[in-house]
């Protein structure tokens, strides 16, 4: 019921996300100037025909477009793009590359940084508690878009040092590749570790920090002192009772940061070439495809609420006194 | 893994029946300074014996390094201790074992109960599974539902109602009391030879204390175990064990019997410790004999015997090194002292079960006989003038008329809507006359300290009245509020987070003059005067309160609420936060002050031993109800409300003949909920005389709700249909 009620909730939320994107990329892009360049020079009625079928025409009161907009957006249809395709369609082909992308880049971030961060609490002071401390806090001090040059860069230096194409750094997949399915993954899997890993970092070093600070809180407790007496090793009285509570504010912390990502996906796919939903964002906006931007926003605003979502089940899962209420 | 180094153990300790079952040798436990810090010498050579079902208390006030020295024998200690000396268990050695060595023994063999119940349960497990793996972890070979069976049994030993579905709860829906039953069921699970209780009670209402030691005592009789039991209460060790051991500054200081402890002290701290004690008992009202200055810091103890400093009888031979705990008669001589300077130190070997002190005067002492009020100066405390009027005659300073405190209860995020009323304050009446002091008490959520706020808060109460000093609350203008807040100030609990730790001293005291706009000249002089009243050094006026001890901090506290001398001043539990021997001092302080400036006090407390001390008159509070009220001397020896008289009965007396001898009513359950307080009489779902009641007359008590009425000649009255004058203590 509770989570029920939050559905509600987040699909009330999207859809004001994306009508705030719709309205400032309405008001802010100029399709029109498309046309400016064009030879041989459209008449202004072609260009205002092209653009009412678009829905981009900025004669229209944008009152009268946003309806419009609206209208199709209750039937899911997010409208035609500045080239007269289906957005749709488009969007169809981007989302499964991003979500790849995201998906995997958090996945193995937060794990990997949940747990670096506990282990460095346990170890506190300790080599590895410096060591990883030096290295988040050297992350997080870069932008996110270095981080994704230097990884080229090292991928380059390695391959060329190994002589053999180990990483590669342009596009989801080598065009005409004619391996069988065991190939194609491999070289699927070849493209996606610079970028994958290149999100992954970020959420590892946001990760380890805050996990490390919440371990620390946790591992003096009382309870975990009662473990022990009970006749856990401190190494099991560690991660059985103290991580378990110490993952239940990281949770919450999980949406913050998943918004810090999204926005890191948009260089990461533009930097390797990757056609997902980031760089299309960029893309539309150069373009003046007001529709396409909605359409953008809207998946992130899914996205965002998606991971709220998934962070409130696993709060709930985990800290059984939100249960009650 | 902690590092140690061990001396070897007794091998022919093994396998004998008759050894001891705990056997710790010349402990000694260090935190090293970081940052160039000094060390801190927590534990100082600590040995002692526990024989197979033998009931050991260890004594002393907080850093004392009571809690160190088990938890070091526990191998609980963080990795960074530094520990040494010999910890046998069964005769088996077990300091410096590996982790996995150790853990294998705790929980099985040796277990132990912690302070606070409300932290010491994993809040994210149901209490269930949290015993089942105690049972499991040392047993794997059981299966889970044999573990299950087994948790379940556990909690119905402990007095868990309802067990087997109590079992799938999770800690933060069990009260304190019962979450205390929860780990002594887990210490309980796999039969230890040794269960050590470090403050199990502390953190408990006496009622609740009560229902835990006995419960302590069922769980030694049904295991065999022998137990340690740290505590700072000198009540709860006089009961309950058979030896004591008194701890000072990391060092046992006096060990015996708990009858020699007690009844013949040789030790001067242990004997100032005694009579720091307000009693429950004794009727006569003697000023408490104060321990001066503070524990020594761990990290710089001064040569010689810790205590010196502190001690009334403190000779020049004491500093020369500090005493090793020996027999009575043992010790040397100060001519061998003098001829050898720095000789002893020595911790004084494994215990002998003897009675041993580590006091060069204890063969005097002992020879001249000497007590607590013999060594130690008696305080004098002024008598007040207006104490000599009848209580009749003086003005009424503070009127509290059918008071009521509702707080809605509410549910839901956005529509937010009134699902019940917790009944926090449900019409109390009381009044407090010119250099009067009254006492309010109860356990924790019967309301006290709302009813103090709802004072302090100067407005309008939603039922009832409030008159300070003929004004009433509510009626007054933001001026007039003003002004009366001159006339009425606070002493709060915790005297660490009471005071700003930015401000120093000077800047606290003067503040509240400053407010009420005098001059810079008077209030130089004004707090140069205030910290002499309260003790405290006015040179010392430019320190911050981090560099005071907690009863200092009380003082300056103390000195606030005085700056604008209020006619009225409300305390709020304000020694509860301190140990024994400094709550002397902050006891007989308010004593003084009371008669020298003709203050009136309402004193809320949870402590009855203090509330008899100070007050003169008592209000005993549950669930938004006064049950008694009345002058201290007729409430405390002939209590009517059953309520008043299970709260009297349930708090030891440091004294073992009569602590051993008293019946203690031990009351059922824990305090029902303030938002749905039973009909009738709400104290009838725990008390003990409805139980006793015949059906018929039971009726009377569910469906009337009891008023106060007089139980005897004066103003003492009680709120029980069947009051009954029963002395307790």
């Amino acid at each position: 019921m509770f989570l029920v009620r939050r559905l509600a909730n987040y699909v009330v939320l999207i859809f004001l996300a994306t009508t705030f994107a719709y309205l400032l990329a309405a008001t802010t892009l100029d399709p029109r100037a498309n046309y400016a360049e064009m030879r041989p020079q459209p008449s202004e009625e072609q260009v205002d025909a092209r653009l009412d079928e678009l829905n981009l025409n900025d004669k229209t009161p944008l009152a009268e477009r946003y309806a419009y907009w609206v209208g199709d957006i209750a039937t899911g249809d997010f409208g035609l793009s500045v080239r007269g395709t289906s957005v749709n369609e488009e969007m169809a082909r981007r989302v499964g590359v991003s979500l790849r992308l995201i998906l995997f880049g958090t996945v193995i971030g937060a794990t990997s940084g949940i747990l670096v961060g506990a282990y460095g609490a346990v170890k506190q002071y300790r080599f590895f508690d410096r060591a990883s401390t030096g290295a988040a806090f050297f992350v997080l001090s870069v932008p996110a878009v270095v981080i994704a040059i230097s990884l080229q860069v090292i991928a380059v230096w390695i391959n060329e040092a190994t002589g053999v194409r180990i990483f590669q750094y342009a596009g989801e997949y080598t065009t005409g590749l004619d391996a069988g399915f065991w190939g194609r993954l491999g070289n699927r899997i070849q493209h996606a570790v610079l970028p994958t890993l290149a999100l992954a970092i970020g959420q590892f070093a946001a990760f380890s920090r805050y996990q490390r600070n919440m371990m620390l809180d946790v591992l003096g407790s009382d309870f975990v002192r009662t473990a022990m007496a009970k006749g856990l090793t401190r190494r099991r009285a560690f991660f059985k009772h103290a991580l378990r509570t110490a993952l239940i504010p990281t949770v919450t912390y999980f949406t913050f940061v998943f918004g810090i990502m999204l926005a890191g996906t948009t260089f990461t796919e533009k930097i390797y070439g990757w056609n997902g939903m980031g760089s299309w964002v960029i893309d539309s906006i150069v373009t003046n495809d007001v529709n396409a931007v909605a359409a953008v926003s809207c998946f992130m605003a899914i996205c965002v609420m998606a991971a709220s979502f998934f962070s409130d089940i696993l709060y709930a899962w985990l800290d059984p006194r939100v249960r009650v209420s | 893994m902690t590092s140690t180094e061990t001396k070897t153990g007794d091998p022919t300790g093994e396998r004998n029946p008759e050894a001891p079952v705990l056997e710790v040798e010349d402990l000694h436990v260090t935190f090293p300074g970081v940052n160039r810090a000094p060390d801190i010498r927590a534990v100082r050579g600590v040995s002692y014996r526990l024989n197979r079902g033998e009931v050991l208390g260890i004594v002393g006030e907080s850093g004392s390094g009571k809690s160190v020295s088990s938890l070091a024998a526990m191998g609980l200690l963080p990795e960074y201790a530094k520990v040494s000396g010999s910890v046998r268990l069964k005769g088996k050695e077990i300091l410096g074992l590996d982790d996995r060595r150790l853990a294998e023994i705790r929980g099985r063999t040796i277990s132990m109960v912690f302070q606070d119940p409300l932290s010491a349960l994993t809040p994210v497990y149901t209490v269930g599974d949290q015993i089942i793996e105690a049972v499991q972890i040392h047993n794997p070979q059981v299966g889970r539902a044999k573990a299950r069976e087994r948790a379940v049994r556990l909690l119905e030993l402990v007095g868990i109602p309802n067990a087997a579905q109590r079992a799938g709860a999770f800690p933060h829906e069990f009260s304190g009391g019962m979450r205390q039953r929860v780990m002594i069921a887990m210490a309980m699970a796999n039969d230890p030879d040794v269960i050590i209780c470090d403050e199990p009670t502390t953190a408990l209402d006496v009622t609740i204390q009560a229902q835990v030691l006995e419960l302590l005592k069922t769980a030694q009789r049904e295991t065999g175990a022998a137990i340690v039991m740290i505590t700072h209460d000198l009540g709860v060790v006089a009961g309950f064990v058979d030896r004591v051991l008194v701890m000072y500054a990391g060092r046992p200081v006096e060990t015996g019997t708990v009858d020699e402890v007690y009844h013949r002290p040789r030790m001067p701290y242990t004997m100032g410790l005694l009579g720091a004690v307000p009693r429950l008992d004794l009727a006569e009202h003697a000023p408490l004999v104060p321990i001066k200055g503070n524990p020594p810091s761990l990290a710089e103890l001064p040569p010689g015997c810790p205590f010196a400093p502190r001690c009334p009888i403190a000779l020049p031979q004491c500093l020369a090194a500090e005493p090793s705990l020996l027999r009575i008669g043992a010790q040397p001589g100060l001519a061998e002292i003098d001829a050898a300077p720095g000789a002893a130190g020595e911790s004084g070997g494994p215990d002998t079960g003897e009675h041993r002190v580590a006091c060069i005067r204890s063969g005097e002492i002992d020879t001249e006989q000497w007590t607590g009020a013999d060594i130690y100066p008696l305080p004098e405390i002024p008598e007040g003038e207006a104490t000599r009027i009848p209580r009749e005659e003086r003005p009424v300073v503070l009127e509290v008329q059918d008071l009521v405190k509702h707080h809605p209860l509410m549910k839901g995020a956005i529509f937010k809507r009134r699902v019940g009323t917790v009944y926090a304050v449900d019409g109390i009446s009381f009044d407090i006359r010119e250099h009067e002091t009254l006492g309010l008490v109860g356990e924790s959520g019967c309301g006290k300290s709302t009813t103090l706020m709802e004072i302090l808060s100067l407005d309008k109460p939603a039922r009832g009245k409030v008159v300070v000093l003929g004004r009433e609350s509510g009626t007054l203008t933001g001026r007039e509020r003003f002004d009366i807040r001159r006339d009425l100030q606070v002493v709060f609990q915790d005297p660490m987070s009471a005071l700003d730790p930015r401000m120093p001293v000077f800047e606290i005291v003067a503040e509240p003059l400053r407010t009420h706009g005098r001059s810079r000249k008077e209030i130089n002089r004004r707090v140069r005067e205030l910290l002499d009243l309260v003790g405290l050094d006015a040179s010392h006026a430019a320190r911050y309160p981090a560099e005071f001890s907690g009863g200092q901090r009380q003082r300056i506290g103390i000195a606030r609420a005085l700056a604008l001398e209020p006619r009225v001043l409300v305390l709020d539990e304000p020694v509860s936060a301190l140990d024994v021997s400094i709550q002397a001092g902050v006891i007989n302080l308010l004593e003084e002050l009371q008669a020298r400036l003709g203050l009136a006090y309402l004193f809320v407390a949870h402590d009855l031993s203090v509330v008899r001390h100070l007050a003169d008159r008592v209000a005993v509070m549950y669930l938004g109800r006064i049950v008694e009220i009345g002058d201290v001397r007729s409430v405390y020896t002939e209590p009517a409300h059953p309520y008043t008289q299970a709260l009297l009965s349930a708090i030891p007396i440091p004294d073992p003949e009569k602590e051993r001898a008293r019946a203690h009513v031990v009351l059922e359950g824990d305090l029902p909920s303030p938002a749905n307080p039973p009909s009738g009489c709400r104290f009838r779902t725990r008390c003990q005389k409805f139980r006793a009641l015949t059906g018929e007359d039971q009726r009377r008590c569910l469906t009337e709700e009891p008023a106060l009425q007089p139980v005897s000649g004066g103003d003492h009255t009680a709120a029980c249909h069947y009051a009954e004058k029963r002395a307790v203590v």
